[in-house]
């Protein structure tokens, strides 16, 4: 079935074949071959990106296609970071423990390496007790299903409420946008559980990778990332394809005439806003592994703004649209930030590109607004020549 | 006999303005009806209490052979009963192709689950391609509906009520903005879906309603003012005063 | 003029006291008590204190100081006394130095010199310098000591300022109600006390009404008793008596973990403790046996139970026929009896005035909020564009006030100034705003969302670019510095007063701007039906441009406002901009009535949630926004539903 399914969709096989390219070709010229033409560092980077193309491909389909301009996608991310960061930084900071009473007289009971862990991780908020929200955190396979399971809860719970009583368009950004913010404050406070807003440290150091060299830990988690995209991708592709498609995309034109056709849209809505939100945070539990932490200041509004920014840059409705976006934003965003682009003298004055970086962007999202609200992947129009 | 539906003494009221005053109303489950009335005489306020848009003050909406109230049904609910509506603007998915319009009308399991393991079948094609015969639309079943002339975008919404196979179809000027030619084909399609199940048509134009040749409801300030043949109501003194005369005035 | 003739009295007085003293030196009523005052005791300074104080020699004062200080000397050949200076002996009286010579100190003890000190708080009491009285007055309120009614007391009826009169006599009231002599005095100074809210007040009577724990054998007893407590009740305050307890011998305190984790420790022999091996003490239960193995054989006391102090177990502590009792260390019951009354009245006002306090800082964030939404009421309420670049207009209107003062160090009238400018540049960028971007996306509000949102990025980078990513000062004039006090709890700052009446001029400015002018009335046409407007002859293009203007501009009047009370940031606007959001959404869109009634509802929600926990502004603000988003689910128009473009779906 797989097989007709790409055979009818072919830009799905050309992306995934670009990705495979890809990832073998960063793979092969990393430092973990020996090679050595991209550092470790930048194939983080690249990993990362990969995330962020992901959670860039679940605000499309529910944006592009559904029509919900969710402005709580990065929230969810956010969340799938902090579900994987609690095992992360609990298992990293066990080990440490355990090493550190090895000398003791006696051997320590479990309430006392629970006691050390416990002041190691939450000293910094003046606590060393364990959080109710921390239950599973010594279980990785609890930790990974919470990656699922709080956002999916969340999403389902807020979703209900905000389409049950048919808030729509912008009333319904801004509820997601009020979602975010409530949520982002929560975790500001130091006695959030998660330690307020030092957040979650040290990520990048993966519990029995420790002989492993960074470079190796880079491309697998590289690597790692490229298949939840490439699965992401398929999913979704397969999703907004065949009927789902239809009625989704007639929800975002028309949702009174999809709901006098019988469909209750208010489920159709809630199924999408609810995938994605668990395929964002997915991508969150990549990214902030290779981020090495993650804190609140990552989840507030402006982060899903951007994220809408990049599908809208990319292009909407078009999933390969927004992995453009993501990548080409967000990758020109850390070399102009990050010192890349060489600066221009005007005389008078030198435009340091590190200062207008987001003068440029917000500039030039405006005009992409305007001009070309059909994106980068608009494009892809000409080339092929769609009879119009 | 027993009725599709039955509207019984349903009032609404918009910020002091009563819409529909003590409306009752009666459809049988096979047959064409014609419902005209100057602008305000809530013709359109009927249709959205029928089909659940618009909740009603008092009164009752009886449906089906069950005697199911509709009042505390949602729209989607309502439609899966079997209450199809076309609404006075062409309102078709314009960014989908003919067929996806009609396969996303077809009377199949609604629920999101069963729609995204939904896969095509021969039935259903076969099915859409029936419709797409009906409704004159053959040609362009590959083509996008937002290509469409007007004339033929309401003919594939027609043609995506059909599909839906309701019990009860509300049709809201179907022959707006069409040539005469475009208008007989309308009058048609509408007498031949007619003869399985309850056809409601609104229409300002008496010319298409004389076509018809069916029952004809008169409303005026939200109640029926007079019901019968068209040549029957046209001869009705009031209704010549409130809504002929002045038309003709 | 009763004034003017008391002060004419009070200098008289002061001029004739100098007349009566010069028949006699400091040095003479010093050697009068000579003994006295080489070796001062402290029953027998008094006299002296009491003669020194009576002359009222103005070379008395820094005497005493001297004295206190242990500079003063007695010269061995005459017994004469002199203060000891670097450059040899300073004569009392008339400030001449002379050489050295051999001299004795004087060495007062710790109770002299506290007696001098008192002696000294006299005479600061009565310095002819305002100042100095201030500061004894102040002195007398940080020690509190019973020993400064007297003085205090006496001092009142000569005060001249009558401000310090007010704050000595208060004073002395306090002082009356602990340490007057006469308990009737005190019952009396005690209920006076009852109309002040002060903390100090308060703490005065708190200090009447201190307590201490005592075990005791009957529950009869002389003293002045506030409470009985038999063992194993509830609300046993066991934390107070738990030393008690323990001192008797009446409570064990439990063994912790850590002791249980010591004992063995140091209790290791052979890779073992008491015959377990040290591997297997990796858990609570064979340490324990292990414990009880060394107790057993009584090389440790016997293991006593871990006891939860609120999880109160009697079978824990055989009090017996024991009683703790509470006891106030004052002994008289009509004076704790009076204390603890006028104390609970007290309270309760301190309470309805804090309610009072709370709602008024609930009326100032509410307008700040009313402020921050009024303008976005207009372009998203009335027009249905959504404005993400609203927070920054606000920012620009704070910024504007930020430069004017540069330029005009007056603040009050830079204020002034700032306030149109600030009108007419955020006007013109919204204008400018309206015309380039949003109007061509009148028909697609979620891009209208987006585009509004880049220029809000570029609008806080370039604010950044220009003015540093440090705050900004905007500073009020002098005259809206300060607060109006009502009293001691509810206070209320100009800044906020003035914040609050600029919100109800916006109110009714823009009330009257779209009820009652021919722009409101078009505004108001177009928003009902913008293609009926038009075809009347209106032309919206110019309506939505001068709608999008005003709301725009109110944006830059309220920055200057918000300026004056937070700190001018690049990021201030983003502060604001959900919660204006917000506002706009719960009042109810396209109304002005609903944005005052969202900001309302919002900014007394938010203080009354703190009221519960005051610490947690964030955790407020968290429970405030869920409160919003469920309220949404029940109302999804607002407070104020109105029909409109924006209204319709």
């Amino acid at each position: 079935m797989k097989k007709t399914f790409i055979g009818q969709n072919p830009s799905v096989m050309w992306f995934l074949l670009a990705l495979a390219v890809f990832t073998l070709a960063v793979t092969l010229l990393s430092e973990a071959t020996g090679i050595g033409i991209i550092s470790t560092s930048f194939v983080k980077t690249l990993g990362k990106t990969l995330c962020l193309c992901l959670v860039a491909v679940a605000m499309d389909v529910v944006w592009g296609y559904c029509g919900i301009l969710s402005l709580g996608h990065f929230a969810f991310f956010g969340i799938g970071g902090y579900a994987i960061g609690m095992w992360l930084m609990y298992a990293r900071t066990e080990s440490i423990v355990l090493e550190s009473l090895v000398g003791q007289p006696i051997p320590p009971t479990p309430q006392e390496i629970s006691d050390a862990i416990g002041n190691q991780i939450f000293g910094v908020v003046g606590s060393s007790e364990f959080p109710a929200i921390w239950a599973f955190a010594d279980s990785l396979v609890l930790q990974l299903l919470m990656i699922v399971l709080v956002p999916g809860l969340l999403a389902l719970i807020f979703g209900w409420l905000a389409f049950r009583s048919r808030v729509t368009g912008v009333y319904l950004s801004i509820l997601t946008q009020a979602m975010t913010l409530a949520l982002a404050l929560y975790l500001f406070q130091n006695d959030s559980g998660l330690r307020g807003n030092n957040g979650l440290s040290g990520l990048q150091n993966i519990p029995g990778f420790e002989n492993t060299s960074q470079a190796w830990v880079s491309v697998i988690f590289f690597w790692a990332s490229a298949l939840a995209l490439a699965a992401g991708y398929l999913f979704f592709a397969w999703v907004v394809s065949g009927k789902m498609g239809s009625v989704v995309k007639g929800i975002r034109d028309n949702e009174a005439r999809v709901r006098f056709l019988g469909y209750h849209v208010e489920s159709y809505k809630l199924f999408i806003f609810t995938i994605t939100a668990i395929v964002a945070a997915i991508a969150g539990a990549l990214y902030y592994p290779q981020a090495g932490i993650i804190n609140p200041g990552e989840i507030t509004p402006i982060a899903s703004i951007y994220l809408a920014v990049w599908v809208a840059i990319g292009g909407r409705g078009r999933l390969y649209g927004a992995v453009i976006g993501a990548a080409f934003v967000s990758l020109l965003s850390s070399w102009f930030t990050g010192g890349g682009a060489p600066d221009i003298p005007l005389g008078f004055y030198t435009i340091q590109w590190t200062d207008w970086w987001l003068v440029l962007l917000g500039v030039s999202f405006v005009a992409v607004t305007l001009f070309f609200p059909k994106g980068i992947g608009g494009l892809f129009d000409y080339l092929v020549r769609k009879p119009s | 006999m027993s009725m599709l539906l039955e509207v019984d003494g349903v009032s609404v009221t918009f910020d002091g303005f009563r819409a529909i005053n003590n409306l009752s109303i009666n459809f049988a489950k096979a047959e064409l009806r014609a419902i005209i009335g100057p602008n305000g005489a809530g013709k359109t306020t009927f249709m959205d209490i029928v089909t659940g848009k618009t909740k009603p003050d008092e009164g009752k909406v009886i449906w089906g052979d069950r005697n199911v109230s509709l009042l505390g049904m949602s729209e989607s609910q309502i439609a899966r009963e079997g209450i199809g509506r076309k609404f006075q603007k062409p309102t078709v998915f314009e960014a989908q192709t003919v067929r996806q319009n009609l396969a996303m009308a077809l009377k199949t399991k609604r629920g999101p689950f069963a729609v995204l393991t939904h896969r095509k079948t021969v039935e259903n094609g076969t099915r859409i391609e029936e419709v797409a015969e009906q409704v004159g639309l053959t040609e362009q079943l590959t083509r996008t509906a937002g290509e469409l002339s007007h004339g033929q975008k309401q003919w594939l919404e027609i043609g995506m009520l059909l599909a839906q196979d309701p019990r009860l179809m509300l049709v809201d000027e179907p022959a707006a903005g069409m040539t005469p030619e475009e208008r007989e084909k309308t009058t048609d399609i509408l007498r031949e879906a007619a003869k399985t199940r309850a056809v409601v048509v609104v229409e300002h134009d008496m010319e298409f309603v004389r076509r018809l040749e069916c029952k004809v409801t008169v409303l005026h300030e939200g109640s029926v003012l007079a019901e019968g043949s068209l040549d029957q109501v046209t001869s009705n003194q009031t209704v010549i005063d409130v809504y002929l005369g002045r038309g003709h005035a | 003029m009763f004034r003017r003739l008391l002060l004419v009295l009070v200098s008289l007085c002061v001029l004739a006291l100098p007349e009566r003293a010069a028949a006699e030196t400091l040095q003479d009523i010093l050697q009068t008590h000579q003994a006295e005052v080489a070796k001062p005791g402290r029953r027998s300074v008094g006299v002296v204190l009491d003669d020194l104080v009576a002359s009222g020699l103005p070379q008395a004062l820094p005497f005493l100081e001297a004295w206190r200080d242990r500079e003063i000397v007695q010269r061995d050949i005459d017994g004469l006394f002199f203060r000891a200076v670097d450059e040899g002996l300073l004569d009392l009286d008339t400030g001449a130095v002379l050489p050295v010579t051999d001299t004795s100190q004087v060495r007062p003890n710790g109770g002299v010199r506290r007696a001098i000190g008192d002696a000294l708080v006299q005479f600061q009491l009565s310095d002819p310098n305002i100042s100095k009285r201030l500061a004894a007055v102040e002195a007398i309120e940080r020690s509190m000591d019973a020993s400064q009614l007297a003085p205090l007391r006496a001092s009142i009826d000569g005060e001249t300022d009558p401000g310090l009169k007010v704050v000595k006599t208060r004073l002395a009231g306090m002082l009356a109600a602990r340490f007057a002599d006469d308990p009737a005095v005190r019952i009396d100074a005690i209920k006076a006390l009852s109309g002040d809210l002060s903390v100090d007040v308060r703490a005065t009577l708190n200090q009447i009404l201190a307590t201490t724990f005592v075990l005791e054998r009957s529950a009869d007893s002389d003293a002045n008793i506030k409470d009985r407590y038999f063992g194993g009740t509830e609300a046993y305050p066991l934390a107070q008596a738990k030393p008690l307890l323990t001192e008797a011998g009446l409570f064990t305190p439990p063994t912790t973990a850590s002791d249980l984790r010591n004992a063995l420790t140091s209790r290791i022999e052979d890779g073992a403790v008491a015959g377990i091996p040290v591997a297997k003490l990796d858990t609570q239960e064979t340490r324990r046996v292990a414990y009880d193995r060394l107790a057993a054989a009584g090389t440790v006391p016997p293991f006593s139970e871990p006891i939860e102090t609120w999880d109160w177990d009697p079978s824990h502590i055989s009090v017996g026929d024991y009683v703790v009792l509470e006891v106030y260390t004052e002994a008289d019951p009509a004076i704790t009896k009076a204390a603890r009354t006028t104390l609970t009245a007290i309270e309760q006002k301190v309470a309805m005035s804090q309610a009072v306090d709370l709602g008024l800082d609930a009326l100032s964030l509410a307008s700040i909020y009313f402020l921050a939404a009024i303008g976005l009421a207009i372009t998203f309420g009335v027009m249905g564009v959504i404005n993400m670049a609203h927070g920054e207009f606000i920012m620009m209107g704070a910024y504007t006030g930020y430069v004017v003062q540069l330029f005009v160090p007056d603040y009050t009238l830079s204020i002034l100034v700032a306030l149109p400018l600030a009108f007419a540049i955020t006007f013109g960028a919204g204008v400018a705003m309206e015309r380039l971007v949003i109007r061509w996306l009148y028909h697609r509000p979620l891009e209208t969302l987006l585009a509004t949102f880049g220029i809000s990025i570029a609008l806080q980078q370039l604010a950044k670019n220009i003015f540093g990513t440090q705050a900004r000062p905007l500073t009020s004039p002098a005259w809206l510095d300060g607060a109006l006090v009502f009293n001691d709890v509810i206070a209320i700052s100009y800044i906020r007063i003035a914040i609050f009446v600029l919100a109800l001029l916006f109110l009714a400015v823009i009330l009257f701007v779209l009820k009652r002018t021919r722009l409101g009335l078009e505004v108001r046409a177009v928003t009902q039906n913008p293609g009926m407007a038009a075809s009347m002859g209106i032309n919206p293009d110019r309506i939505n441009m001068l709608t999008f203007g005003l709301g725009s501009g109110i944006a830059g009047i309220a920055g200057v406002a918000i300026g004056l009370y937070a700190k001018v940031t690049s990021e201030m606007g983003a502060d604001y901009i959900v919660q204006s959001f917000m506002t706009v959404v719960v009042g109810g869109v396209g109304n002005v009535w609903g944005t005052l009634a969202g900001a309302s509802l919002i900014g007394f929600l938010q203080k009354g949630i703190e009221w519960f926990n005051p610490s947690n502004t964030l955790a407020a603000q968290t429970y405030m926004i869920l409160f919003i988003i469920l309220f949404i689910q029940f109302r999804p128009k607002g407070i104020v539903a109105l029909k409109g473009r924006a209204a319709a779906d």
